[in-house]
């Protein structure tokens, strides 16, 4: 069959709503994209482990502590699962996480931005995790079967997150002047950040169009960010806090908010490895794989010998 | 037993529960350090796992202490408005992380001491202590499998491996003892039926040790001088910075709720 068939094939599948699995044909394209995206999206929750875990050994309750130790593993169990999904298609993990060390793959920008107080944590699980489920409620129905299993279970520990972190931020807004004060900063420094989550406007995001088409995205960028806008104003206002946009406004006629320019030089800055925290990010990563070698070829020649001790024992036994 | 009063038995159950508390939150905390930090995403989880553990065990351990002293005081009073001199952990668990086998070593001289303690806990005369001790065994069990499995690997890994296991062990061996030391209270709650025979404690641990250690080609000896002091109060020059550190915030903005 020739190559333009099985691209009609696909995309006809893909009209259908049909979940491709590993096993199945797919365009070389289609498996670059994906194993793009999956590994930036493993990534993310990697790098994502670091600026919270900043904060574990000052957390001020132990139930707080607690709570954001299981919060930080289960990143690292998402970036596993994602790790995984990118196997499926023929991806290894030591190649993407050299990628991600060498600065050649990315990963969530949002990332890149240091966790300045206690209130950053609550900041962080209520607007970044929220602003993550938006992408990721989406992605439970893309079109790649592995990914969208894996985002049905990150979803549901990253709503989890996502309470945890607003409850911190409540706990915050009904204490005292202080505590009120983190809060509002924390918010007004994660605010941007979080709507810039969502990637470029549509016009200028180069990947939106074929990712729309193969279904491995089914809203765009600014339909998602719209919405967490929407979903966000009612929350500010139920902490009393009030989010840094002089221009946020309801918009009757829209039946949606109208909120301020986004700083895109910030933006391409960050993206491009220059962000408050971008070198930092990436030094830990490579510190604990560069520390993990000794641990990891160990384990590799006991494994070894282990199995050549049993061959032997085998052959004595014969 | 019989002529012991009651307000020394609970002066020794809170003892023995605010030392079973310190040792699980601080060793706790220095795991929790690593996370995002492992060698390996597998072990990352794996180390968390046991931190989560040790901090959980101790949330209990701090509560109890809290309820036999009848004064009001919170796990987190405990955790967050005592000063490093009022901490009764052991110095081994304070000791900064190194890298992933003396973090691993550490935690297996640990682990070693701990599941024995606790199986001596799980018939303590003291309820509530005895109910504690059961739901944290069977953490610790896995705890021990955990640390024994990579103290074998590591050992009987690589030669380079294996220098490394070895210079962990003999750095860790002279804070062992303390995990087993008498002092008037211990004795007292030994005696209670509420507490810890350290001797015994001491001869299955090192049981564990022969049997693993050997395993793995690595030796450990008792040495002939020993850090004291940890119980006491006295503790390395690192647990200040622990504290500070896990203190700042409530310190920094003392009487709110978090």
């Amino acid at each position: 069959m020739i190559e333009k068939d099985l691209n009609q094939i696909f995309q006809d599948r893909i009209d259908a709503d049909d979940r491709i699995e590993a096993r199945d044909w797919m365009p070389e394209k289609y498996r670059q994209t994906l194993i793009r995206q999956i590994s930036q999206h493993a990534h993310s929750e990697v790098v994502g482990m670091l600026p919270e875990a900043n904060w574990i050994s000052r957390a001020p309750s132990l139930r707080r502590k607690v709570a954001l130790l299981a919060k930080v593993q289960d990143e690292a169990g998402h970036g596993l699962y994602l790790y995984s999904a990118a196997e499926t298609l023929g991806a290894k993990r030591s190649d993407l996480l050299q990628q991600l060390i060498d600065g050649t793959a990315k990963y969530s920008s949002i990332f890149n931005y240091p966790t300045l107080t206690w209130a950053d944590i609550g900041a962080i699980g209520w607007l970044v995790d929220g602003a993550a489920i938006m992408n990721q409620v989406m992605l439970c129905r893309t079109s790649y079967g592995p990914y969208a299993r894996a985002m049905v279970r990150i979803c549901k520990e990253e709503s989890f997150h996502q309470r945890q972190g607003y409850e911190i931020m409540i706990a915050l807004s009904q204490g005292s002047e202080e505590q009120k004060a983190m809060a509002q900063d924390a918010l007004n420094r994660w605010w941007w950040p979080s709507l810039m989550m969502f990637g470029p406007n549509d016009a200028e995001s180069k990947h939106t169009a074929q990712s729309m088409a193969w279904r491995i995205k089914r809203k765009t960028n600014d339909e998602l960010r719209q919405a967490f806008v929407d979903s966000s104003i009612s929350q500010i206002e139920y902490l009393g806090l009030t989010a840094p946009d002089k221009d946020l406004k309801w918009n009757e006629e829209r039946g949606h908010y109208d909120f301020g320019a986004i700083d895109w030089d910030e933006f391409w800055q960050v993206v491009k490895g220059h962000g408050p925290c971008n070198k930092e990010r990436i030094a830990a990563r490579r510190k604990a794989q560069e520390e993990g070698k000794w641990v990891q070829e160990a384990a590799m020649a006991y494994a070894a010998k282990r199995k050549q001790r049993a061959q032997d024992q085998q052959t004595r036994v014969a | 037993m019989n002529n012991m009063n009651k307000e020394d038995t609970q002066k020794a159950s809170i003892d023995l529960a605010l030392w079973m508390g310190d040792n699980a939150l601080i060793l706790g905390h220095r795991l929790a350090e690593l996370c995002g930090h492992g060698p390996i995403l597998e072990q990352d989880i794996a180390l968390t796992n046991i931190a989560l553990d040790l901090v959980g065990q101790a949330r209990m351990w701090l509560t109890l202490a809290g309820d036999l002293e009848g004064k009001g005081r919170t796990e987190d009073d405990f955790a967050y408005l005592r000063s490093d001199k009022e901490f009764t952990n052991i110095k081994l668990v304070e000791l900064p992380n190194q890298d992933w086998g003396y973090v691993i070593a550490r935690q297996f001289i640990f682990d070693a001491h701990h599941l024995v303690i606790l199986e001596q806990l799980c018939t303590s005369s003291e309820k509530a202590i005895a109910d504690i001790a059961q739901k944290a065994i069977k953490e610790v069990q896995y705890h021990l499998r955990f640390s024994s499995e990579w103290i074998i690997r590591l050992g009987d890994g690589t030669e380079f491996s294996r220098k490394r296991m070895q210079s962990a062990f003999d750095k860790l061996a002279p804070y062992i003892k303390a995990l087993t030391l008498d002092d008037p209270l211990t004795i007292l709650a030994k005696e209670a039926g509420i507490g810890i025979d350290n001797k015994d404690v001491e001869e299955k641990a090192w049981k564990t040790f022969d049997a693993i250690l050997s395993e793995a080609t690595l030796e450990l000896e008792s040495p002939e001088y020993f850090h004291k002091g940890g119980k006491q109060g006295l503790h390395t020059e690192h647990m200040g910075f622990i504290i500070a550190e896990m203190q700042s915030v409530v310190r920094a903005m003392p009487n709110n709720k978090w």
